[in-house]
């Protein structure tokens, strides 16, 4: 059996085209993928994201366990609700996960408190190894299965939200800086997303997300499923776990070098070591974006080849339905430079090599 | 439910074939089929002039999920192929059994439209897939 999310039978009864992902039963579309990720760039649309695996991390050690435990740092967290993009590391340096952390308590109040967002699909291997890194560290892991997650994004998003949301919510979201989350009346309130638009993601006690949903629904943002999610990813050049990254490469190679915090020096995080002799060694490859404009569509794990300096991979690819051309995410030699052949069943289809994201807030940004 | 025209046949890779009754039949992919795919962003058809055989590969459809290949449902010549794709592909999905055609062959042997599936078997068949 499958899991199911609180909202199953109103994507249902929305009309969606339900597919199994990561072990869970979730909406592919409602009818055209297309169209709801065309909704995304110019209106609103929304997502049922309670598949994800939120854990809260407690106690005198939580800053510390989590400064061991992830590559970037949350004492870069200096306000309240302030959020992080950061893999989670093997000692190896490989991405055994990407999440997404909060800093929950104001800093400077004793008291640490973090909620930190992983993958469905990845959702025990992540627990285990979150649980195994606690032996040194006074800190208690909360796995939150009641809370549901919807994410609205888009243009109108905000707009919209707020339209069905009480004053003091909507007071909160009009306090908050980009990826920064806060809690109101038992909601946590962030402004992130995972489409290149503006927008929120809200993670509610699963008995409240049923009517938010349907009033959202009745304010005119569109139920979008998961592929819309994953075009309007793509478009704006944000990794996918699983396919642009995991336990076989580094963040390096990952277009997340950003992500690793180097400074300071003594902080010792899970991976650093491997890293830093990966960095030494010199580093192999690269994820650019790539840009088809003659008809065909880029895929996953099609090859790429650049003359005169080796072959690469698609890592993630699709039709863009902002740019009407295809667009791919690919691991290539570092030397690469502008162009490359991709490998198509056989035939070699030039393609312009660029740097993500293609599309920020409904246009296009590569050049 | 996905439409099964009765005056069509069919075969076991989605494509339907309609008879045109001058010894040749127009070739596209059924409603299930579009339904699963998704939405449609491209097509590749065969060469007008091309001869082909049950079962070759007569081109690709692209949708925003996946690529699946087109077989030739039937041995003949192409003698005509639908342009209307190339700037509009999302007929397949909006007209499967209309302008969402694919091509049309010249049948080789007439005979071979004997062994296609009807619209009552093509539907037993769909319903064992899903």
């Amino acid at each position: 059996m499958a899991n199911k999310t609180a909202l199953y039978d109103q994507h249902l009864a929305m009309g969606a085209k339900v597919v199994d992902f990561g072990g869970w039963d979730m909406p592919l579309n409602y009818g055209s993928q297309i169209e709801e990720h065309k909704k995304v760039r110019t209106a609103a649309g929304m997502f049922d994201v309670s598949h994800m695996t939120i854990v809260d991390v407690t106690g005198a050690d939580a800053s510390e366990y989590l400064r061991y435990l992830l590559a970037n740092d949350v004492a870069r967290l200096e306000i309240k609700g302030k959020a992080l993009y950061s893999g989670m590391l093997n000692e190896d340096g490989k991405v055994i996960d990407d999440l997404i952390v909060y800093r929950m308590t104001d800093p400077s109040v004793p008291g640490e408190w973090f909620r930190v967002v992983v993958n469905c699909a990845t959702r025990e291997k992540d627990l285990r190894w979150m649980a195994d890194k606690t032996a040194h560290f006074d800190v208690a892991l909360t796995e939150q299965p009641e809370l549901s997650m919807v994410a609205i994004q888009g243009p109108e998003a905000i707009a919209k939200a707020k339209s069905v949301l009480n004053e003091s919510r909507g007071r909160l979201i009009d306090g908050l800086s980009v990826f920064q989350g806060l809690e109101s009346e038992g909601w946590f309130i962030a402004r992130t997303g995972y489409t290149g638009e503006d927008g929120l993601e809200i993670i509610i006690p699963e008995d409240e997300i049923s009517e938010f949903w349907q009033a959202l629904a009745d304010a005119g943002v569109a139920p979008c499923g998961l592929g819309a999610r994953d075009t309007l990813r793509l478009e704006a050049g944000m990794n996918l776990y699983g396919a642009d990254m995991d336990e076989s490469v580094s963040p390096l190679v990952s277009a997340m070098g950003w992500t690793v915090a180097w400074e300071p020096e003594s902080r010792n995080f899970c991976g650093r070591a491997a890293l830093e002799a990966e960095k030494a060694a010199g580093v192999a490859q690269k994820l650019v974006g790539l840009v088809m404009e003659s008809r065909g569509v880029l895929r996953g794990h099609q090859k790429v080849i650049v003359e005169g300096v080796g072959e690469g991979e698609i890592t993630s690819g699709t039709f863009s339905p902002t740019l009407n051309v295809s667009i791919a995410l690919a691991r290539v030699p570092v030397g690469t430079k502008d162009i490359a052949m991709v490998d198509i069943r056989g035939k070699h289809v030039a393609v312009s090599v660029v740097r993500p994201p293609f599309v920020r807030n409904g246009k296009k940004v590569f050049s | 439910m996905s439409d099964i025209r009765n005056e069509l046949k069919y075969v076991a890779s989605h494509e339907w074939i309609r008879n045109e009754g001058d010894g040749s039949v127009t070739v596209g992919i059924t409603d299930h089929a579009q339904d699963l795919l998704g939405d449609v962003v491209f097509v590749e058809l065969p060469e007008v002039g091309a001869d082909v055989e049950t079962g070759d590969d007569a081109g690709v459809v692209e949708s925003v999920k996946a690529a699946s290949d087109i077989y030739v449902p039937i041995s003949g010549e192409i003698i005509a192929t639908n342009e209307l794709l190339e700037d509009s592909p999302e007929l397949v999905n909006s007209d499967p059994y209309g302008d969402g055609w694919f091509f049309r062959i010249k049948l080789a042997d007439e005979a071979e439209l004997d062994g296609l599936l009807d619209a009552q078997a093509y539907g037993e068949l769909c319903e064992d897939e899903s």
